[in-house]
This record gives C-alpha cells, structure tokens and sequence, in this order.
C-alpha cells in the first residue's frame, strides 16, 4: 500500500441508496483466500450480462464514469456483511475514496485500513455531487474536498477522518505496527487481570 | 456516574485510552473465528512471523461455506465445488499451523460460529466478542460487547488479543407492552429495523430494554440482538438476568461450581444504571405488533403480513426494489406464491425455532412445487432436534432436513435459490441475489416461513392451528 495525500479525478456517480456489501461483492466471490484481483468481481451482478459481457446501462460501464478514482455514492453505502473483499475490490477496481452523505460502520473501518479514504460529507454537498461531472480534489492534509473547474475550486467541503487512520494512509503504512508496539500495555492489563499466561 | 451496560463493559476493557492522535486500544476477550474471512489475517501473522497470541481465547469453526450433506471424509467437502472446498482446506491448515482447536467435520460442536459461541457457554456476561463476520452482535443478548470486524481486525486481533478502536454512541431501544399471541422476536426486530430504517443504528450499540424482552428466552433474545447489525448498529446488547444465567449453567465453557455462582454475582451488576443518559432513545409498543415480513431488498423494507404494502415513496428510491422483487404497492404481500422456504441461519436456527416450525408443519404437507429447507444451526441443534423427533416432522411433511451451516443464508455452498424464484427465509437479509443470483427474498419468522412452505404463498401463521407459544418462558 503506497501512501498518498491527495486524490484528484473525475468522479463516477453510483446513485443508488443503501448499497451493501452483497452488491459491492457477491458472496460466491469470498472463496478466494487472497486479497487480490478481486476488481474484476465488483458489482458483478450490477457490471455484467448473463452472458458474461459487460452491461452497457450500468452506471459504472458508462464511459463518463470509467477510469474514476472517487466514487460518489448513495445514502448509506457499504451496509452489510462485514467482508473486507468489499474495500479490496473497489481498491483493486481503480477506485482510492468513496464520497456518500453516509457510509455504514463496518464497511466505513475496513476502507480506512485499506487506503480507500471513506469521505462523508452533508446532503447539500452530497446532492452535488451526485449531479455533476467535475473533478474533484481530496485533501487529507486539511480534511477537505473540492469541486474544481478549470483548477479552481468552485465549491469546498471539509470532512471527518480520525488522526490515526488520516496518518497510516498518507504514510501508506498499516496499523498491526502501532497495535504490537502497546504490547508491553497489554500484557500489563492481563496481569493486572490475572491472566498472563506468557 | 451512572453508567449503561455498555459503558461498563466497554470501560473494563480498555487497555490504552483513546485521544485525539490515537483510537482506544480495547482488549478483545472471545475471537471466533470462521473459513471465509480468516485466511489473509493468517497470511499476515505468517508473512511477519507473528504467533497467534491468545489460543485459549481463539474459537474456530466452519461454517459458511461447508456442504449440507454430510461429510464422512474429506471428498465429501468437493460438493460445495473447487473453491469453496480450497478454502475449508485453508482453514483446517492455518488452524494446524497456527496451533488453533478446530470445530472440524469430526466434531459435534462444529456449527454457524453465532450459534455455538452460546452453546459451549463461550459467550458469557461482560466479554468483549468480536468475529470476521457482522452478525456477532447477536451475542450481545448476554450482556456481551460483540460486533463483528473486518479481516484486516481480525489479524489484529490474532497477533495482539486487542482492537483499535473508537467509542461508539449508544442507543436504549425501548420495548413497551407485551408481544401479541403468535407474534415471534423475529416479528419485533423486523419492526424496529422498519421504525429505525437500515441505517438508524449507524454508530450506535443498541440496548434493548423492557419487559417483552425480559419475558423472552435466550434463543429469542439472540434473534434480536443478531440482527441490529441490519439496523446499521455496531454491536446490540440485553442485559443479563436469571433467564441468561440459567441458560449458561452447566455449559462446557462456562464456569462451573463456586466459579459459576461468583461469576453469577459478577454479572448482576451488568445492567444500566438508574439515570445514564444514552445519546438516542426510542420506543416501540410490541402490543399492537402482527406477523412482519420483508417485501424489499433491503431488511428495512418491512411490513405487517396482513397490511397491504406500502406505497413507492415519490422520489423513486422503492421503485428498483418493487420491480427486483416483483410485487405491487397497495396491494397485500399475503398470497404471493413461493418456491423455496429456508428455515436456518445464525438468526432463527435454534431449538426453540425448529420447534415453532415442527409445531406449525405437523401432520401438514408442504405444498406442491414448494422446495423446502431446514438448516439447523449447529450439529448439537440437530442432534437435540432429531432426539425430539423434528427430523421426522420435517421429512414427513415434505421438508429437506441437513447438516448445520450458513447453508441458503448466503449460498456460497451451493444452496442457492434460482434467479426469480421468490423464497421466504429465517435468515437476516434479503439484498438483491443474497441467496442467489437474482433470487428473491422475503425475510420472516420461523411460523410465518412454515406456513408459507404448506400454503404455498406468503402466508400469516396466525390461520393455522397448533401454534404453540413460544414466547412463555
Ligand atoms: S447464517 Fe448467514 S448471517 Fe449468519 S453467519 Fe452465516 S452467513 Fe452470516
């Protein structure tokens, strides 16, 4: 996972309410036992024909929409299972953020442990971006997105993300590191517990 | 301060408190593990060389994507086909390899991780529970914090026995009134996701209070808890009383003896004190509650089986589902002919749920055409079911009775449902092809699923006699 600070592209617009987890990735794709190449599996049910090929009238095979690194979604996204083939698959897709007015607290952690920065902004700002076309620029350094036209902003927004998350995806460095430094904390809790068993 | 039951348990198990640089570190009691969301957290702790620190705290079984049919040797798995059968595989090694107990095919304690945590007594008071899979708050019903968390936790929770994490807010969802003759927890938690919509509960744990949840058996109190994660909750918790002792008492994993009564003594203090304050209440009176069922694609499209349905909402956000699922606004969902009934899953695969079940099916038929599956939740479960003779019920009206698993919940065994065949199911969501590749799911209780299967349509339980009553303890 190589670390970023920015995300300038195009948007693709999903616009459709409480997508779970199901639609992100069907459950006869989590056989697998990597977290790789599962791009090709995203929204599969919605992405393809019975035939196999693509299906031209879903949102994402439209060419406007192809080649996007921010999803804007509906209200809601991510609701669900909990599988972190979600995030891997939409990571693996092409996509580095997902922008909704609500995102679902599962799906909401494993993006953030993925380097797919969840951006949750206000209806308003939301229905927008529903509705347009621009690129947009994420900034995690000041915890703001933007509309741009021509480089300029024409519209700004801040957004939420915890410290911690906002530092391991712009160092593009995982978490398990920090956890197994507080280890000398842990063991303390289980002795004070009496249950140290080491 | 007074606190909630979720702050006490919360609070005793934080190892590092959290602040504005960094989550809390919290200490993760039970960790079930299961084949489908484990193998890339064990490709991790082998990559980095890191043991699983806590065995003793790890619990592991196969569930999701096992076959139904038994299985005598290891061929026997290849059923469920090359990649879900390369997974179960992966899992007894990493399991081998990492030095975990393994709840394997040999073992009669092997079943859906949600149901067996209880059986064995794992899941106690107090624990913080956590598993690669969302539907862990049902073990919330014990007064346990449990929720479920993604792979890449899991790994964590593997190497280092804690979790990252931030305090959630809490919600008290209050229960008024007493639960209807024939009306089934199922039916009560259908509600409330209905009233709360399927993401009021984000970055809440739910308290469910009152006295139709005080009146209710464990089993129907797992039903409730199981499903808040379909209300978008983090976690959903009850609080520990007689009825969920008396339940643990004498479980292999419990404590046993003096042990117990000191635990018991313990556990008592696991309830919300007089005065906390929880960030968001609401009430629901259970009095005036039928049969509910779902009729969209999502578990908050809910509605009672004996009212028409809904109207679309003008802005066209029901419209997708309405067609999906081929069904008319205005009109009832009662008499909507069905192809498959599936009784399991980690919400309604319990005794008590195959009893309701067996109660409404006896000396009945399922209707022609009508496929039916009964999919007990554990292999305890179905041996306890077969020694009450449920078995024979099942197979005698014309019902498929099988091994234990997730089985049709999620068909990634290859129990499925065809694509347009309409199924009433016991499971927890009814997204788009969640039980096959366009199938379409109507979610109810056990005695509404049953019958179903013998009318044939979406049928209210309440027209066919010899209910029992499930709900007295
Ligand atoms: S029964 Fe269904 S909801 Fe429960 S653990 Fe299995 S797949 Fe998940």
């Amino acid at each position: 996972m190589s670390g970023f600070s920015q995300i300038r592209s195009h948007t693709a617009v999903l616009n459709r309410n409480d997508v779970d987890t199901d639609q992100i990735i069907p459950a006869r794709f989590l056989t697998t036992t990597s977290r790789q190449g599962l791009g090709k599996s995203a929204f599969a049910d919605w992405r393809y024909l019975d035939d196999g090929e693509e299906d031209p009238s879903f949102e994402l095979n439209q060419p406007h929409n192809r080649g996007a690194e921010i999803l804007v979604a509906g209200r809601n996204f991510g609701c669900g299972s909990s599988r972190e083939h979600a995030p891997w698959s939409l990571t693996d897709f092409g996509f580095k953020a997902v922008i909704s007015s609500e995102i679902a607290d599962i799906f909401r952690s494993n993006s953030l442990k993925n380097g797919l920065v969840p951006v949750i902004v206000d209806k308003a700002m939301h229905e927008r971006l529903l509705a347009q076309q621009h690129d947009v620029l994420i900034d995690l350094e000041s915890r703001t997105i933007a509309i741009m036209e021509n480089d300029e902003p024409i519209a700004n927004a801040s957004f939420e993300i915890d410290n911690f998350s906002r530092f391991c995806i712009m160092q593009g460095t995982d978490q398990l590191g920090f956890l197994l430094s507080q280890m000398p904390a842990i063991e303390a809790f289980e002795r004070a517990r009496g249950d140290y068993e080491q | 301060m007074p606190k909630t039951l979720f702050e006490k348990v919360w609070d005793a198990h934080v190892v590092v408190e959290e602040n504005d640089d960094t989550p809390a570190v919290l200490y993760i009691d039970l960790h079930l593990a299961h084949e489908v969301t484990s193998p890339q957290a064990f490709t991790v702790l082998a990559e980095r060389g890191l043991p699983v620190r806590r065995i003793d705290r790890t619990l592991a079984t196969m569930d999701h994507s096992t076959p139904t049919t038994p299985v005598s040797t290891l061929k026997d798995i290849d059923v469920v086909g090359p990649s879900a059968a390369a997974q179960i595989r992966k899992m007894i090694d990493n399991c081998k390899a990492f030095g975990i107990p393994l709840r394997d095919f040999d073992s009669d304690e092997r079943g859906i991780v949600h149901i067996i945590g209880p059986e064995l007594g794992a899941t106690q008071p107090g624990k913080t529970i956590v598993c690669g899979d969302s539907h862990t708050s049902t073990h919330g019903a014990f007064g346990a914090l449990a929720f479920g968390i993604g792979t890449t936790e899991v790994g964590h929770v593997l190497a280092s026995q804690c979790l990252l994490q931030r305090k959630p807010k809490t919600m008290a969802v209050n229960i008024e009134g007493d639960l209807p003759n024939g009306v089934t927890p199922k039916d009560l938690i259908l509600a409330i996701i209905g009233e709360l919509g399927v993401d009021g509960g984000t970055g809440h744990v739910i308290e469910y209070r009152g006295k139709a949840i005080e009146n209710m058996d464990m089993a129907g109190r797992m039903t409730i808890c199981n499903m808040s994660i379909e209300a978008g909750a983090r976690a959903g918790m009850i609080a520990p009383d007689d009825v969920t002792f008396d339940y643990l008492r004498g479980r292999k994993l419990a404590p046993s003896g003096d042990a117990f009564e000191s635990a018991v003594a313990k556990w008592r203090q696991l309830k919300t004190d007089d005065g906390a304050m929880f960030d968001k209440t609401i009430t629901i009176d259970a009095s005036t509650l039928s049969p509910m069922v779902t009729f969209g694609t999502n578990p908050g499209m809910v509605t009672a089986i004996d009212k028409p349905l809904p109207d679309k909402p003008a802005d066209g956000s029901w419209d997708r589902a309405f067609e999906y699922m081929q069904l008319q606004p205005n009109t009832p969902i009662a008499g909507t002919p069905v192809d498959v009934v599936f009784v399991g899953s980690c919400t309604n695969a319990r005794l008590p749920d195959l009893k309701a079940t067996a109660d409404i099916l006896k000396g009945r038929q399922v209707a022609h055409g009508v496929r039916m599956l009964v999919v007990p939740g554990s292999q305890q479960v179905k041996k306890e079911a077969e020694s009450l003779g449920l078995d024979k019920v099942f197979m005698d009206a014309g019902a498929e009775w099988r091994e234990s698993g997730c089985s049709m919940c999620l068909g990634m065994n290859g129990d499925t449902v065809a694509s347009g065949s309409l199924s009433v199911s016991t499971s927890n969501r009814n997204f788009e092809g969640r039980q096959g590749i366009g199938a379409r799911t109507v979610l109810a209780s056990p005695a509404t699923a049953a019958a179903s299967a013998i009318a044939g349509c979406v049928a209210d339980p309440r027209d066919f006699a010899g209910q029992r009553e499930e709900q007295r303890p």
